[in-house]
């Protein structure tokens, strides 16, 4: 119970939140009742003027045609004034959906840029998407058509009621007695599909399973040999799926003929009763061919208007899934310092830092880089390394502890300011659709021709997009790249913008040793003088740092160059001796 | 669409009856206003009670009938559809299975996958309606129209203006804006991606201080968006007014005529009430019948998706039988082979000879994208050489069929793929009859025993989809395993050891070794101690094979093969330097030119 009203409390909050939302395009919200209104009314004035014009025509020689004629100029009018009427209002509806969902993505991207990544770490983007573009569609389309699908619904009713009693009030009475029969026939045929959708839903989520399991790995199944078995296992499930929808499809579709077979069962008695009446004169015979049609339409907005409902409570969910993300807690306000000329003096004081409170990842952590120095960090998988980059960068905040550059605290400092002085290239590469020109400049957007080509054949992508159909300027893909490739890309980013400090991440790991240490040497020649932070799995990628940091459970346990690390003996000599063992004896 | 048709072949009786008993429907609905008129001319203008009651029970048993047909329809409709859908999807599954490599690699697995389901299920329903749907429109139409006539000859021929009027005035709407609607699909999309790069990015996006920039491109997309989707909505807002004035028109008219023959005496005021009922079926069956063009236009164009994907003939053929042949000494031989990815230019790799011993393990490295895991990919026919020919045992490796070829060779590919079941189940894969102690030794042998031993229920430990619920290495080790189950003559592991730390990788190998003489083995690596100690080593670079022989040969000859493993080794480039001061030149000297 209280439950219930809890939600019906937050559903209500939503709401409101939706209505200050669309706040400014209240006035074409009215605009749309009002003409929603009005197109309603005239739609069920139209009836009443034909039943007016037929009574006019009584039998031979007893057609009144002036009068006949006076009613149909007047039906003229009024669906001329509907039509326009209705058309206006589409057209402000549409306005009023498509600006809606528009100004939702403008402020939810505007909102991704200053969420923290904790925030977008933890939730999937195809989750956060799905908010941004199926969320905002429902909730504009359900919402505000919703709104005055609904009005007018109500006002088809009203109206209908207030003519159908005009009339006659017996049938009235008749007709509103009788129409919940068929709702009630309604619920009932789609309380007892249900069972066989779910079934149906089950059916489908183990076939697109198997789908996904076969035809993603179709080269593993194809050099297995395993494709008689699949195919086998599909056909079982799929007979399954067969069964299951053929249920659902035939049950859910008997409502339409039942529903009907009740309003045809009100039909007839609408006309036997009317019938029966005009003799006795309380109706007339254009009245009942009126009655006849208005039992046919107070019917329907009955039925749209509980799918309405349906599609209100849906768009209020998803209203409230928009809001979550556009009410989350930005980043912490930005500092305005600035960091100019940069020497890369970069030290770490009592760092502590945890993802999950009660799970302590970096405890305590201390590091001086002088100036120019390279300083690799090599450990197992989840010892802290890539954390200790989100760190650096200010991804993330310390929990306790400072970072400084050049001695000043990279809080003191503008985000822009501290990223701009680094350089980073990730494992996770990314590249977005577009020329591999725009890739590239991504850093320095004013870069000349003759600075990316430099950039690109130090970092040696060069080879790959001089061979590519339209050079620099072709369109990637998503699959357009190798991996590798992908990842020299990345590095001319960083070649072209000569940070004064770097980050390299897993940076070359799908690429083969010999052109990383090409590309080593590139950055060895860019880099002197600048600080530079290496993880890399490969310790042939580090042993050329100045110190190597290693590390294990959040902490250093062994700090060093290779060769002291090597005559040390510890953990970091087990790492290193294992790719040595002969297999051959 | 009519490759389509042929999967309803099996429900070509239920795909008849469904329209047959929607058509009867059609006929208790167009006698309704026929019933309402003889109760008005007849009874009521005859003040006769009997005939009123007598009618209303008419009204009565045509409601029931029509109930019985159409729920009879309903259900040979539904029949039918998922039928239909069950055969097709069936076939279309069957057919991507027997796709070769590069077929599958240009039609990318995302695109089948969406044909398999959302596609087909779109095609069901749009049957489905159909059948149901489609006819019946028509038939309310054209039927009341008939009835029209047999009513009053001269008042019908309105129908006959109107009804192509109305037609003609849906029709334009929708011919117009269909078109449009996927311009905004493709709008949409692009939308889309960009929310996705934003997330995607981010990290990039924040430390190259792009945001204003990311900001600045949604914004004009989202915009554009916005535009045609106003333009659009204008245009298909026009519908429905334009057909409610319309017909509000053509009923003026129809009155007025209906008004003249009354006066003339040649029609009653009971017909004038069906003719109005029947502009008013006419009216809301048009409107519906314009919403579901919408939704088969729709399935027809999932429709023709899926049939490109049938219509794809699969590009590998194999012989009947295996052509018999004399065993040789090698296992494997390449002769002068070129091989080119379809749509693309350059040649992956170029004029390859080499041949391979029974027993010999293998080695090949080489830069990235230098053509090694295509080099194996030919081994196992999952291409075809462009030129040349690639032997297996002496006999060119396209007259083996399928089935021979992939008892024969047994691949670990990059991409370490499992499936939902059992570990067991996994294993079999390899081969169907293999024992549990079988299926152990190839798990101790791929370093994965310990793995399986770890889990509860051990080979019935239960993986999810992909093996999700493993690590990386782990999932490798398995997809070892499984390949040393099936026992294969050829075995090849395409850069399969690259998640494993250096001792297990060193562990596999040293096992792996121990199959020597029955097994041939090839390694693709980018580690040099993974490959070695190798009988032969094969060395790639960009497609070209630049050296081939042991460590030791290559280390002496092979240019690319010295800075590869030098790059790895530096302590040996220093050694080798030393022993070869005499003859040699600065390492430095070589790095600067690649």
């Amino acid at each position: 119970m209280s439950i219930s009203k809890k939600t019906k409390s937050s559903s209500m909050e939503t709401f409101k939140k939706v209505l200050r939302f669309i706040g400014r395009y209240r006035f074409l919200l009215i605009a749309s009742i009002v003409l929603a209104a009005v197109s309603v009314i005239l739609q069920l004035y139209v009836p009443i003027l034909f039943g007016n014009a037929i009574d006019e025509i009584v039998a031979r020689n007893q057609v009144h045609f002036s009068k006949m004629w006076q009613y149909l100029w007047q039906i003229l009018i009024l669906a001329a004034l509907s039509g326009a009427a209705s058309w206006v209002m589409n057209l402000i509806n549409n306005r009023m959906t498509y600006r809606t969902v528009q100004d939702i993505r403008t402020k939810a991207i505007r909102h991704i840029q200053v969420l923290p990544l904790s925030y977008l770490d933890r939730h999937s983007t195809g989750d956060i998407i799905s908010r941004v573009i199926a969320d905002a569609d429902t909730l504009s389309d359900g919402l505000l058509l919703g709104f005055t699908q609904l009005f007018s619904g109500v006002v088809t009713i009203m109206g209908t009621l207030v003519f159908m009693f005009s009339k006659n009030v017996f049938i009235t009475l008749l007709i509103i007695v009788l129409t919940p029969l068929s709702f009630f026939v309604a619920k009932f045929i789609s309380s007892h599909s249900f069972q066989m959708f779910r079934r149906q839903s089950e059916a489908r989520g183990a076939q697109t399973a198997l789908i996904e399991e076969m035809i993603g790995n179709q080269k593993v199944v194809q050099a297995f040999g395993y494709e008689e078995k699949s195919s086998a296992r599909f056909s079982r499930i799929n007979e399954e799926l067969k069964e299951a929808s053929q249920h659902a499809i035939f049950y859910s579709s008997l409502t339409n003929p039942a529903t009907r077979f009740v309003n045809n069962l009100i039909y007839a008695a609408v006309a036997l009763t009317g019938a029966l009446l005009i003799p006795k004169g309380a109706l007339t015979v254009g009245g009942l061919s009126v009655m006849l049609a208005y039992a046919n339409q107070y019917m329907k907005p009955f039925n749209d208007i509980s799918s309405v409902i349906t599609e209100l409570q849906n768009a209020l969910a998803c209203a409230s899934r928009i809001f979550s993300l556009l009410e989350e807690e930005p980043e912490s306000s930005d500092a305005s310092g600035t960091l100019s000329d940069v020497k890369g003096n970069v030290a770490i004081e009592h760092v502590s830092f945890r993802y999950v409170p009660d799970k302590p990842l970096i405890e305590d952590f201390n590091l001086k880089a002088a100036p120019g120095r390279r300083i690799a960090l090599v450990g197992p998988t989840g010892c802290g390394k890539t954390t200790f980059i989100n760190l650096l960068m200010r991804f993330y905040d310390v929990d306790s502890g400072t970072i400084s550059v050049d001695g000043k605290s990279i809080r003191q400092v503008s985000r822009h300011a501290l990223r701009s002085s680094y350089g980073m290239v990730l494992q996770d590469t990314w590249i977005k659709s577009g020329t591999v020109r725009e890739n590239i400049i991504i850093g320095k957007p004013e870069a000349s021709e003759e600075e990316i080509i430099q950039a690109a054949k130090m970092s040696h992508s060069w080879e790959f997009i001089r061979r590519l159909p339209d050079g620099l300027d072709t369109i990637l893909k998503e699959d357009s790249l190798s991996q590798g490739q992908k990842q020299l890309l990345c590095i001319t980013r960083v070649m072209l913008c000569l940070p004064p400090m770097l980050i390299l991440d897993e940076a070359t790991s799908s690429i083969d040793t010999r052109t990383e240490l090409m590309i080593q040497k590139a950055f060895d020649r860019l880099m002197q003088g600048r600080t530079s932070f290496i993880v890399a799995h490969r310790l042939s990628t580090i042993r050329g740092a100045d110190e190597i940091l290693v590390m294990k459970d959040g902490s250093i346990i062994e700090q060093g160059t290779h060769e002291k690390l090597m005559e040390k003996g510890g953990f970091y000599k087990t790492l290193y001796n294992s790719q040595f063992v002969n297999t051959a004896e | 669409m009519r490759r389509l048709a042929v999967y309803l072949k099996n429900y070509k009786k239920e795909s008849i009856l469904a329209p047959f008993f929607k058509f009867l429907e059609v006929v208790f609905d167009l006698l309704v206003p026929v019933v309402i008129a003889r109760m008005i001319d007849v009874g009521i203008a005859g003040n006769n009670r009997e005939v009123i009651i007598q009618n209303f029970f008419i009204l009565l048993l045509m409601a029931a009938a029509g109930l019985t047909v159409s729920i009879t329809a309903q259900f040979f409709a539904a029949k039918a559809s998922t039928g239909f859908a069950a055969e097709l999807r069936q076939a279309v599954f069957d057919h991507v299975q027997s796709f070769s490599f590069s077929q599958l690699d240009r039609l990318g697995t995302d695109t089948l996958i969406t044909r398999l389901t959302d596609d087909i299920n779109q095609v069901q329903n749009g049957l489905n309606m159909g059948l149901r749907l489609l006819l019946r429109s028509p038939f309310i139409v054209l039927g009341s129209m008939v009835m029209a006539f047999t009513v009053n000859v001269r008042c019908a021929l309105i129908f006959v203006v109107a009804i192509p009027v109305l037609f003609l005035a849906v029709f334009l709407i929708m011919y117009l804006s269909i078109p449009l609607f996927r311009n905004v699909q493709g709008k949409l999309d692009k939308v889309t991606g960009l929310t996705r790069e934003n997330l995607t990015g981010v990290r990039v996006i924040r430390a190259f201080c792009r945001e204003q920039e990311s900001v600045a491109e949604f914004d004009l997309h989202n915009r554009e968006l916005t535009k045609l989707n106003e333009f659009v909505g204008k245009l298909s807002a026009l519908l429905n007014p334009l057909t409610y004035v319309l017909i509000n028109l053509a009923t003026v008219i129809l009155i007025s005529r209906a008004g003249i023959q009354v006066h003339l005496g040649n029609m009653q005021q009971g017909e004038v009430v069906a003719l109005y009922n029947y502009m008013a079926q006419m009216i809301i069956e048009l409107i519906k019948l314009a919403s579901l063009i919408i939704t088969l236009n729709k399935s027809a164009a999932c429709a023709g998706r899926v049939a490109d994907i049938l219509k794809i003939t699969p590009a590998m053929d194999y012989p009947e039988e295996t052509a018999a042949h004399t065993p040789s000494a090698c296992a494997v031989a390449f002769e002068h082979v070129t091989f080119s990815y379809p749509d693309t230019g350059a040649p992956s790799l170029s004029d390859i000879s080499f041949s391979v011993e029974k027993g010999q393990t293998v080695g090949i490295i080489g830069g990235t994208g230098s053509g090694k895991t295509t080099l194996v990919n030919l081994i196992a026919r999952f291409y075809d050489a462009t030129e040349g020919q690639v032997l297996l045992d002496g006999q060119n490796i396209r007259n083996y069929t399928q089935d021979v070829l992939r008892e024969k060779i047994g691949v670990v590919p990059q991409k370490a793929a499992l499936f939902k079941g059992t570990i067991r189940e996994n294993m079999k894969w390899g081969r169907e009859d293999a024992t549990d102690e079988e299926i152990w030794a190839a798990l101790s042998m791929a370093q994965a025993r310990e793995i399986v031993e770890k889990k509860e229920g051990q080979l019935d430990f239960h993986l999810t989809q992909n093996g999700k619920n493993l690590s990386g290495g782990q999932r490798q080790r398995l997809t070892i395993a499984r390949a040393l189950v099936k026992n294969p003559e050829i075995l090849i592991l395409d850069d399969s050891a690259s998640a494993l730390d250096f001792a297990t990788d060193a562990a596999l190998r040293k096992a792996l070794h121990a199959l020597r003489g029955n097994v041939t083995t090839f390694l693709v690596s980018q580690r040099s101690a993974s490959i070695r100690h190798a009988e032969q080593i094969l060395v790639l670079d960009d497609g070209l094979l630049v050296g081939k022989g042991t460590h030791d040969q290559l280390v002496d000859s092979c240019e690319t093969y010295r800075e590869i493993f030098f790059s790895q080794f530096p302590e040996e480039r220093t050694k080798y330097t030393e022993n070869h001061k005499a003859e040699s030149f600065p390492a430095s000297k070589r790095e600067g030119n690649p």
